[in-house]
Parts: structure tokens; sequence; C-alpha cells
């Protein structure tokens, strides 16, 4: 009983306001299917490398931090000696 | 007896300064120097310094060598680290800025890590560093 009552609002979908929601959807599917024919003509093929990735960590750092740094280093340097 | 209680008072003042100034003399030496094993070693040329702000071991690796590369870089990270903080810079920006002075504080004879990552020895020139180093 219950899912008929519920199969007879979604009838209801004749109505103007729904009828108008379906035919802006429709447009939409419309453009992207013109669009395929163009994303298929600007296919680049790339193929993964054979060799692992390797990332320096080290080149991450900017040579703007190392001279932003670079006195206080050499001060750090001068006052533990001991270590340096 | 009051008056000699201030004496005493006064005695006991005077010892407390006396303590307190020798204390303060101990505790502010000149710059520490380097330990003898660590200082021999580097001029023998067993140990070098990194690029990467520590000291590395050149050649055949030896028990008592380790000891002191690993002693003497625990302490390096420790104030790497503290002064890395202060500066707003990350441990490994601080620790490669410190390899850039390190290797040019080396002299002449010692052991440093060229751009290539081999061990070079210092000459009476400027040493081999990475680009990036001021």
């Amino acid at each position: 009983m219950n899912s008929h009552e519920l199969t007879d609002c979604a009838g209801a979908a004749t109505f103007p306001v729904m009828q108008g929601i379906r035919r802006k959807r429709s447009t939409k599917w419309m453009g992207a299917a013109c669009l395929i024919p163009f994303a298929l003509a600007g296919c680049i093929t790339i193929n993964a490398p054979e060799e692992p990735i390797v990332i320096e960590l080290n080149v991450n750092i900017r040579q703007e931090v190392i001279y932003r740094l670079a006195e206080d280093a050499g001060n750090t340097i001068e006052e533990n000696a001991d270590i340096f | 007896m009051g008056d000699r209680m201030t004496k005493r008072l006064t005695r006991a003042v005077l010892t407390g300064a006396m303590i307190a100034t020798a204390i303060g003399g101990i505790a502010v030496p000149a710059f520490a120097q380097r330990d003898p094993a660590y200082a021999a070693a580097r001029a023998a040329g067993q140990v070098g310094e990194k690029m990467d702000g520590y000291l590395g071991i050149v050649g055949a690796e030896t028990p008592d060598l380790r000891r002191i590369v690993n002693d003497i870089n625990i302490k390096r990270r420790a104030v790497y680290s503290e002064r890395a903080k202060a500066t707003n810079a990350t441990l490994e920006e601080y620790a490669l800025t410190a390899g850039c002075q390190a290797i040019l504080a080396t002299v002449p004879g010692e052991k440093y890590q060229a751009p290539d990552g081999t061990w070079a020895t210092r000459g009476a020139g400027a040493p081999m560093r990475d680009s990036r180093c001021p």
C-alpha cells in the first residue's frame, strides 16, 4: 500500500516545474557529448618511467634560506668550537 | 655582643661573595677546545666535514672513530635543533648551512665532502662547496 502511494507521487513528475529541470539536464548531457570528440583528439600518452623516482630532499632547501641562516650558523660554530 | 655579631655577619657576607666569584670564574671559561682524540682524528684525515653539517668517517671505520663521530654528531644535532627553532628554520636547513660554514672553516690537510659526495683534502685555496653555499 505504502509503496503504491509513493509511486503515485513519482507520477506527479509531469508537473511543469519538474519538466523544466529535466530539460535542463538533457541540455547539459548534450553539451558533454559534443566535447567527447575533442577530448579524444587531444589525448597524450605518457609511459611511466622504468626506474624508481628518487627525490633528493636537500634540493628542496633554497639558497635564500641558507643565506638567511649563514650568519647565525657561523656564530654557532664559533661558540661551540669543541664540537666543530 | 652586638659588635661581635656584626663582625660575624660581615665575615659571612664576604665569604659568600668570594665563593660566588670563584664559581662564576669556573662557570664562564674561554671557548671550549676540541677533545684531543677528535682533534687528532681530524688532523690525521680520519674524519671529515660532510655537506649535511655532520662529521663523517673517511676510510676504514674503527670502533674508536665511530664513538668520536657519533658523540660529536649527537651534540651537533642538539645545537642545530635549538638554533633551527630560534631562527624559524628546519633542522636540515640549519644543518646544511652549518655544513657550508664548517667546510669553509677547515684548514689545509683536513678532509671535507665535495659536492659530488667524494672526500676531498682541503688545500690552500677555497674548498669545493655546494652551489647554494654563501
